[in-house]
């Protein structure tokens, strides 16, 4: 592999798995303080319970979206410093922007709310984690506001061979943007959705299973408690359970609506701005109008011009322009057609230039990989639909109050977990890969300004070695797996022990009858201690 | 407008400033935890001091990388890719000190535990070298080519200023983490970290001095000596005021002499962000580093906004765990046991 190969295997790596941790850091986040507010409303302990665990989680959660956040804000700089160069004038503003005004924000408030339960007075404890929430919010703003400027430059003009932001107003309201970010958002509440949904049914199948809870005659829940185990069973633990199952299949089901919509406006921008990606999502060769169900055949012909081999199996006449135009019949342009525009537009070789290194005056593939496209598009739906199904289906089984005692169903529910994750990252490998050979893809709707867009393969450093990229790239894939087994287990910890993870109040050995501790009149200094 | 870029070389400055002033005690507070031997609860408490207030000192840095990226690109672009191992070991060692804080309390078994303080430790340990090697190198000089572009190879950053900014900012990390625990405990750690301060504070802040007087000698600036001469002034402030017990006058005369040596640094270096070591030719300055007037306006604006916001409720937040902890506050430890079988 050379370097650039390993450069981009990296930048991928780390930024699929940094968004493994950033969508439930998002969904979660909102979704406690949503709980928080209820319980300063109600006063009911059960979403006290609630706001505790789910925050516990989302906290073991939030530290390595952190900690793999750094790695993304410098690997621009480190491996893509031509790319930095070319760009820097428009899209480091925003990303010091999320730093200044969203980062600051998240991690400072967020301190306050875990350390601040009995220090700081209830409303402003409440207002912390809201300043938190929405903060992580902001940040996935100015992200998106970056990335869509890649996939569609805009308020920019080429000064002295770099892009140069001409008009902030249109970078930050790029239309690519603007409807991305509620996308994003909504694929994040998703799969706060199924984390709420499967954790809870988890509980609700523990309870029948251990006799506490049990149905009537009709199927409508009965509930008991079992006293042994502290609180961590009573009927309250009940309710936590129960009210989050039905919140966060709520959630799933709401956000899948959004992510449609949404998808289906951002199908339509790209078929605008960017053909070739909507093209090679579909493994459409010809022009037309319907939507490939299943396309075989070798639909990664590189040699780019012979994609003929591809056999749409069978496919929806119509949708396809739906989902680009809104309508039925509007021609979608195949791969075939594209080519050779692109080619005339942006030349068939890469300039005979030093900054593309090896690639200086080779042949440009402007194909991305069809087989990542294609299949990455289907199974991001795929994955979205069928955890929303799931949802909707949970809330119709939860309607009598509580989960049937099966275990597969139970298994099959936290499995579900993992669906929404599937496609937020094969969504995002779909939209960056559908992107090349381009890091800043030409933008055919603005005449002039169609010639600002970079090559991935003159945007790498140029003096940094393979060997160099190679050390890293296995550093921080080895340290990534470990890490990820770690924070698997913590939660895995966490869930396994109910709400007394996150209240050890609950627990029938609880401390509050030690005779040697002076909490309680500590409690003023530290409330929560790590 | 062609002060933008001078204003934006003064805000990159004053981001470092603070990133060095508040993580420059965590991470020596991440060094004492990680490397030393106190006991369990002696552990707990220490990283007690910075549980709040650490994350949020984090993002000075993240700030300063990101203000690079939109005011100076060249010098980001230069500066990250002549500097990729040395980075990328820091990033790791941040990663580690990130994970290890939030998640040595959740460990069962002392081994696990004692793992996470090891990652602590070195994280914290690794972090401040490479943070001041990272300076140094660009205050003093890297090997670029006209592109800016590192040439000799994966080790070309490896210098003796490199390495003595890295000793730098460990030895100012470690001897402030110490100033800051004296103010922040009460009990044995109060009485140990003043008798610590008291004897190896004017060693410890050698190697910034003397880091300061290189990039000084190397380049002419009346405002930079001054700078030298307050930090000079505010170690003997630190020092007497130490060893009378006035605590709190101690740590701020140490934190102020930290400013004013990284200010004599930039103030010297001016104009220049990132000199070549090849050919003065190729060093990157503020102007022919900077980003436009254009895009330094809008950031200007922004930062007029963000950063006295910033400073404001992160001193609110100071403010609210201003108490001093002492090992009597630390809670019992909650172990997690399965309810489900």
């Amino acid at each position: 592999m050379d370097a650039l190969e390993i450069a981009r295997w990296q930048f991928g790596i780390t930024t699929v798995y940094h968004f493994l941790m950033v969508p439930l850091t998002i969904g979660l986040g909102l979704t406690v303080a949503v709980l928080q507010t209820i319980w300063h409303r109600t006063g009911n302990e059960h979403w006290l319970r609630m706001t505790k665990f789910w925050g516990k989680l989302f906290l073991i959660n939030f530290i390595m979206g952190v900690a793999t956040g750094i790695v993304q804000e410098f690997q621009f700089g480190m491996a893509w410093s031509e790319y930095s160069r070319y760009v820097g004038d428009v899209f480091g503003a925003p990303l010091a922007m999320e730093a200044l005004l969203a980062f600051f924000v998240e991690s400072t408030f967020l301190g306050l709310w875990i350390f601040g339960w009995k220090k700081l007075p209830k409303l402003a404890h409440l207002a912390t984690i809201w300043c938190a929430s929405l903060a992580t919010m902001l940040s996935a703003y100015f992200i998106l506001v970056a990335n869509s400027w890649m996939q569609h430059p805009v308020g920019t003009k080429i000064v002295d061979g770099r892009a140069v932001m001409t008009d902030a107003w249109a970078v930050f309201t790029n239309n690519t943007a603007l409807i991305t970010f509620p996308h994003t958002l909504f694929g994040a509440f998703a799969v706060a959705g199924g984390f709420l949904l499967g954790i809870s049914w988890f509980h609700l199948y523990r309870r029948r299973k251990e006799g506490i809870d049990t149905v009537d005659s009709n199927g409508y829940v009965i509930v008991g408690e079992d006293l042994s185990k502290g609180k961590n069973r009573d009927k309250t633990d009940y309710q936590v359970w129960i009210k989050s199952l039905r919140i966060g299949a709520g959630i799933a089901v709401v956000a899948f609506l959004g992510v449609a919509l949404t998808g289906h406006e951002q199908a339509k921008l790209m078929f605008e701005q960017q053909p070739m990606k909507m093209a090679s999502a579909e493994a459409a060769c010809h022009d037309g109008t319907g939507f490939s169900v299943l396309s075989l055949g070798d639909i990664n012909a590189h040699g780019a011009t012979d994609c003929n081999d591809v056999v749409a199996v069978f496919e929806v006449p119509g949708l396809l322009s739906f989902l680009a135009n809104g309508d039925f019949t509007t021609e979608v342009k195949g791969v075939n057609t594209l080519i050779p525009e692109y080619q005339q537009k942006y030349g068939e070789y890469y300039p005979d230039d030093e900054s593309f290194g090896q690639y200086a005056g080779q042949k440009i593939d402007y194909l991305p990989v069809m087989e990542v496209t294609y299949w990455g598009f289907r199974l991001m739906i795929t994955f979205g639909g069928l955890s929303a199904a799931a949802a909707a289906l949970a809330l119709w089984i939860t309607r009598k109050g509580t989960v049937p005692e099966n275990k597969w169903i139970s298994r099959l529910a936290v499995l579900g977990i993992a669906a929404p994750f599937g496609a937020n990252a094969t969504g995002w490998i779909f939209t960056e890969m559908g992107r090349q050979p381009f890091t800043v893809a030409p933008n055919p709707q603005m005449g002039g300004v169609d010639q600002v867009f970079m090559y991935t393969a003159a945007s790498v450093s140029p003096t940094v070695t393979a060997g160099e990229l190679l050390f890293s790239l296995i550093t921080l894939t080895s340290i990534y797996a470990v890490l990820l087994v770690v924070e698997l287990v913590l939660l895995t910890r966490y869930i396994r022990g109910g709400v007394a993870s996150a209240m050890p109040e609950l627990d029938a050995t609880g401390h509050d009858d030690h005779p040697d501790s002076d909490h309680h009149d500590n409690d003023d200094v530290l409330a929560f201690a790590y | 407008m062609e002060w933008l870029p001078t204003l934006w070389f003064i805000v990159i400055a004053l981001l470092w400033c603070g990133y060095l002033f508040l993580e420059g005690f965590d991470l020596g507070v991440g060094m004492l935890i990680g490397l030393g031997r106190p006991t369990e609860k002696r552990k707990r408490l220490l990283l007690n001091t910075i549980g709040p207030v650490w994350d949020g000192n984090e993002v000075w840095l993240l700030t300063a990388g990101g203000a690079t990226f939109a005011a100076f690109p060249h010098w980001y672009a230069s500066l990250f890719s002549a500097l990729y191992i040395p980075l990328t070991v820091v990033l790791v060692a941040l990663i580690f000190r990130a994970v290890a804080i939030e998640y040595r309390g959740k460990a069962i078994t002392v081994p696990t535990r004692k793992l996470w303080d090891l990652a602590l430790g070195v994280g914290s340990l690794v972090a401040a070298f490479g943070v001041g090697a990272l300076l140094a190198s660009t205050t003093i000089g890297l090997p670029l080519n006209e592109n800016g572009d590192r040439i000799g190879g994966a080790f070309a950053w490896l210098t003796w200023h490199a390495v003595l900014g890295g000793v730098a900012v460990v030895a100012f990390c470690w001897i402030h983490a110490l100033a800051f625990l004296r103010l922040k405990t009460d009990g044995p750690v109060r009485q140990e970290a003043g008798k610590l301060v008291g004897r190896w504070l004017s060693v410890a802040v050698l190697p910034l001095l003397l880091w300061t007087l290189w990039v000084l000698l190397k380049n002419e600036s009346a405002f930079a000596w001054a700078a030298l001469a307050v930090a000079l002034i505010a170690v003997v402030v630190a020092l007497i005021a130490g060893r009378a017990g006035r605590e709190g006058i101690s740590f701020l005369a140490l934190g102020i002499m930290l400013l004013a040596a990284v200010a004599a640094i930039f103030l010297a270096a001016y104009p220049v962000v990132l000199p070549s070591t090849i050919d003065s030719a190729f060093d990157l300055t503020v102007e022919n580093a900077s980003s436009t007037a254009y895009t330094l306006k809008l950031m200007s604006v922004v930062a007029a906004f963000g950063v006295p916001l910033v400073v404001a409720y992160q001193a609110w937040s100071y403010w609210v765990f201003r108490k001093r902890l002492r090992e009597e506050h630390i809670p019992k430890t909650h172990r997690v046991t399965s309810i489900v079988n």
